[in-house]
């Protein structure tokens, strides 16, 4: 088959827009369902995030007058289309060719949207935006270092860096150390409890997005959806070699790729109904004195494994 | 385009999000609203959301009779809110200003300031009844759409035991 054709189809179809889009809003509404039914609540209906993306983009906009304005309508832009990326990236289907990304771009495209939460709340030049994109900096720093860790330490233990690769390697306890160690930085990535406090609702307002409105929130809406389904996906694709599983039909694949992100999901969701949140002090030191140990541990025996033994 | 804007009003109707603005109520009607989204009366099934910021608000929720110092902050709050939007006044305070009324530290009622859609009389009124109220105004957004508010006035009636 053509490549060009084959990478097109990977980002517009399967894992790409068609089926992430739908899939981010399935999994917001699993997130929310989820934390009604721990609580003793109903939980919203099933197309709840649908109609909430309808209705915002249905919604006018404060006038955002010259380049400062442009600039900020600009970041809710980037960060769907990087988190868009990410997800159609993803080595769901087996050997299917085309454009072959590796764990470095994937992990590039997965930390931009952050990054565009963090401009866009300096930008946005709210006090309260500001406050939530200090701290969305400061947590970016600490699970960062971790994530980045256990990602080395599963690629060391591969020897590789492809995408592909990785999604067909042999388990080894190397890899379920780091794939823990990437469960464990999650939650901070995707904003909930423990580690919510970037965009902590009531608190600080809505933190960095507290000036934004209408189809500016509901890309990042969108864009936060798109995140679920990138970094469930990555801990999926990882996981699913573990499982032993026939790779042989790309129907097979898919639905076990769509089941273990739901799995993922729900675990990070009961989390967040359990926990309550953390202040920034606390969060910073969860992941610099208690996480990073173990991924050190992980990343220093992948080499010790990879060069000695 | 009809599509379109069928499509448009039920996502309105369905998902109503809230802020919640306090013009100097006693606490009491701000006790009910929680209640309303709490456990027990559950107003996350009907989609409504109470949010952070008066930006991501379609429903302006105001309690209290409108002192003196809270007037200016509610008719800021209520041009942060953008547009298609509503505005439910909780408890007998922002509709006649109940019992403070004549007191000089009042500007109140609230209809004097900004235009109202939905009253929700009682002191306080029932978790029931607010949520009641806000359906209501979510309905009268989803009807009206983009067009500016025309003033009509909605009293919802208290369902279930009245309260003094």
């Amino acid at each position: 088959m053509n490549p060009l054709l084959t990478a097109l189809a990977r980002f517009l179809i399967f894992p790409g827009l068609l089926f992430a889009v739908p899939a981010a809003w399935f999994f917001l509404w699993v997130e929310r369902k989820a934390v009604a039914l721990m609580q003793e609540r109903v939980g919203p209906p099933f197309m709840q995030p649908f109609w909430d993306f309808v209705k915002l983009l249905g919604k006018a906009t404060p006038p955002r007058p010259g380049i400062a304005g442009f600039i900020m309508r600009a970041w809710p832009l980037i960060a769907v289309s990087s988190a868009a990326g990410a997800v159609g990236l993803l080595p769901v289907l087996p050997a299917s060719g085309g454009f072959e990304g590796d764990l470095i771009l994937l992990l590039a495209l997965l930390e931009l949207p952050s990054m565009c939460i963090i401009a866009a709340g300096f930008s946005s030049r709210s006090i309260f935006g500001e406050i939530g994109s200090a701290r969305e900096a400061a947590l970016s720093v600490s699970y960062n270092i971790v994530f980045l860790l256990a990602i080395v330490s599963i690629a060391a233990s591969q020897h590789t860096f492809r995408l592909e690769a990785l999604a067909s390697m042999h388990p080894s306890f190397l890899t379920v150390l780091g794939i823990i160690a990437i469960l464990a930085c999650l939650p901070a990535k995707l904003h909930i409890n423990p580690f919510s406090l970037p965009n902590a609702e009531q608190e600080i307002y809505a933190g960095p997005m507290t000036e934004y409105a209408g189809p500016e929130l509901a890309m990042w809406e969108l864009s936060h959806g798109l995140e679920w389904v990138a970094a469930t996906g990555l801990v999926a694709t990882l996981i699913a070699p573990h499982l032993a599983l026939a790779w042989g039909t790309s129907l097979l694949a898919g639905c076990i790729f769509v089941a273990l992100s739901v799995a993922v999901v729900l675990l990070l969701s009961v989390l967040a109904a359990a926990t309550a949140r953390l202040a920034i002090d606390s969060s910073v030191r969860f992941y610099w004195q208690c996480t990073l140990i173990f991924a050190v541990l992980a990343v220093s025996s992948a080499l010790i494994v990879r060069f000695w033994l | 385009m009809k599509f379109w804007k069928r499509l448009m009003c039920t996502a309105r109707r369905k998902s109503p999000w809230l802020f919640h603005m306090n013009a100097g109520s006693c606490n009491g009607c701000d006790i009910e609203i929680v209640a309303a989204l709490a456990p027990r009366y559950d107003a996350e099934q009907l989609g409504v959301l109470l949010q952070g910021s008066p930006r991501h608000a379609d429903i302006l929720v105001v309690t209290g009779p409108v002192t003196r110092t809270a007037v200016g902050a509610v008719k800021t709050v209520y041009d942060q809110v953008c547009g298609p939007k509503a505005v439910v006044a909780i408890g007998s305070c922002p509709a006649t200003t109940n019992v403070f009324i004549d007191s000089r530290t009042l500007v109140g009622p609230l209809d004097k300031h900004v235009p109202v859609d939905v009253y929700v009389p009682g002191c306080p009124p029932r978790p029931d009844a607010i949520v009641a109220g806000v359906v209501k105004a979510a309905t009268i957004l989803a009807e009206r759409g983009s067009d500016p508010p025309t003033p009509e006035m909605v009293i919802v009636e208290t369902p279930g035991e009245v309260q003094p």
